[in-house]
């Protein structure tokens, strides 16, 4: 049986506490959707069509208040500039400083980007947080990190970006161990933490969200159960607000990340 | 259904059609934000930035203005103070001098018209002097001759023609 199909049959309200079948504990095939339609061989999704709503979200936002900029903000104006400005002095500033002020237009789109499609796990209808699907998160880190290598070699030079991975003074007969180490942290351990954190944290709030969502509805029955239900779901409330927390933290993380990255190829951290 | 069922196996395996929507939904928000709206609000941050910093400069300037004008303006407020009594001072000096001419005018005038009238009164002093003179050697050269004339016998007589010419003296004065 699938996810889907399990879903369906738990909230459509055949299945409770002591009615003879158990509980649909959600996992992984609650990240499997049905496609919406197939083109080819690819098949179009919810995941995917939250993501272009996203997109279109964010330039939507962003169009109506930055288009026509006003002398004296006014109404979405006043409230990006908020968001672009707590980008550059809480993300940007403290990692580059002023000089990578020139960044700042892709730090802001990774950041709301990120953040919205976070969001989607929250509201009604959507449900369903984007970046928990890995396909949306990859591009996002192999964007950076071509970024992050571009701007590497050129600040650096070709050879001069691989030396400056080797702190100086290091032994000569350490080399052997540190130079595949380190080459292993900047290709590998590197993006794939950037990577998965993001992913990680979105696909374990969804999950800690259904869990919750599913038990209120399975153990609300005339029993004993239902006190239980409300313990659930004052959990879901709680989590609901975790989640709040996290989806904002998280797009900050990625971000911050980025940042970083960005300041240490433009100068070796050694 | 068996699409469902090999897709949920690996969750850090993409499909491609979400690395596909992924890129291009980034690459559409970058796109739009990083090349047509933030240089737009950046630009406008800037120009806020100057013009409230050029306001603050002009309000500085203006107010610096105001203060040259006060101190001017009090400047010329004591120079003319300063002026006015000056110009007091000055009248007054010139006031008591003309004063003072007016008076040592005055003095010189009415002694010159003292001294006119005691040279007047001298001259007809001494003319009435000399015209008394003349006169007296006249009259005593009559009356001598008159009491030479007449027989000085009788002393009555002398006396009465005495006191007529006397008389006759004092009447042509008395009919003057």
């Amino acid at each position: 049986m699938t996810g889907e199909v399990r879903l369906t049959a738990a909230s459509t309200g055949g299945c409770h506490l002591f009615s003879g079948c158990g509980y649909p504990a959600p996992g992984l095939q609650d990240f499997e959707f049905k496609p919406l339609f197939t083109v080819g061989s690819l098949h179009f999704t919810k995941p995917m069509l939250l993501a272009v709503l996203c997109a279109a979200g964010v330039i939507a936002f962003f169009w109506a208040a930055f288009w026509r900029p006003k002398m004296v903000p006014r109404g979405a104006q006043n409230l990006a500039e908020l968001g672009i400005l707590a980008v550059r002095d809480q993300i940007l500033r403290p990692a580059l400083g002023r000089r990578g002020d020139r960044y700042l237009p892709f730090l802001v789109s990774l950041f709301f980007f990120i953040w919205v499609c976070n969001l989607m796990e929250l509201f009604p209808v959507f449900q369903f947080p984007v970046m928990s699907r890995i396909g949306f998160v990859w591009p996002l880190v192999i964007i950076v990190y071509l970024l992050y290598l571009y701007l590497g070699f050129r600040h650096q030079g070709l050879w001069g970006y691989f030396r400056n991975m080797i702190p100086p003074g290091v032994p000569f007969f350490i080399l052997p161990i540190l130079i595949p180490v380190e080459l292993a942290r900047f290709f590998v351990v590197q993006p794939f933490t950037l990577g998965v954190r993001l992913f990680a944290n979105m696909f374990a709030g969804h999950l800690l969200l259904t869990i919750f969502y599913l038990a209120t509805w399975y153990l609300a029955s005339l029993s004993i159960g239902l006190l239980y239900a409300v313990g659930s779901a004052a959990m879901v409330v709680f989590v609901f607000l975790l989640e709040l927390l996290v989806d904002l933290l998280q797009a900050f993380i990625f971000t911050t990340l980025t940042a970083t990255y960005i300041a240490s190829s433009l100068e070796p951290a050694h | 259904m068996e699409y469902l069922a090999q897709a949920a196996q690996n969750p850090l395996i993409p499909t491609a059609a979400e690395l596909i929507i992924g890129t291009v939904c980034f690459v559409l928000v970058f796109g739009i934000l990083g090349y047509l709206l933030m240089p737009r609000i950046l630009r406008m941050l800037a120009e806020r930035t100057e013009s409230i910093e050029g306001g603050l400069a002009r309000a500085e300037e203006a107010q610096a203005e105001a203060n040259r004008l006060l101190e001017q303006y009090r400047q010329q407020l004591a120079e003319a103070r300063h002026e006015a009594a000056r110009l007091r001072e000055e009248a007054r000096e010139q006031g008591a001098q003309i004063v003072a001419e007016m008076r040592e005018q005055a003095q010189g005038e009415a002694r010159r018209i003292t001294e006119a009238a005691q040279a007047q009164i001298e001259a007809e002093r001494q003319q009435a002097l000399t015209a008394l003179h003349t006169q007296v050697g006249t009259l005593a050269t009559e009356l001598a001759s008159r009491i030479v004339g007449e027989s000085l016998t009788d002393e009555a007589r002398q006396h009465r023609m005495v006191d007529r010419f006397l008389g006759e003296l004092e009447q042509p004065a008395a009919r003057q």
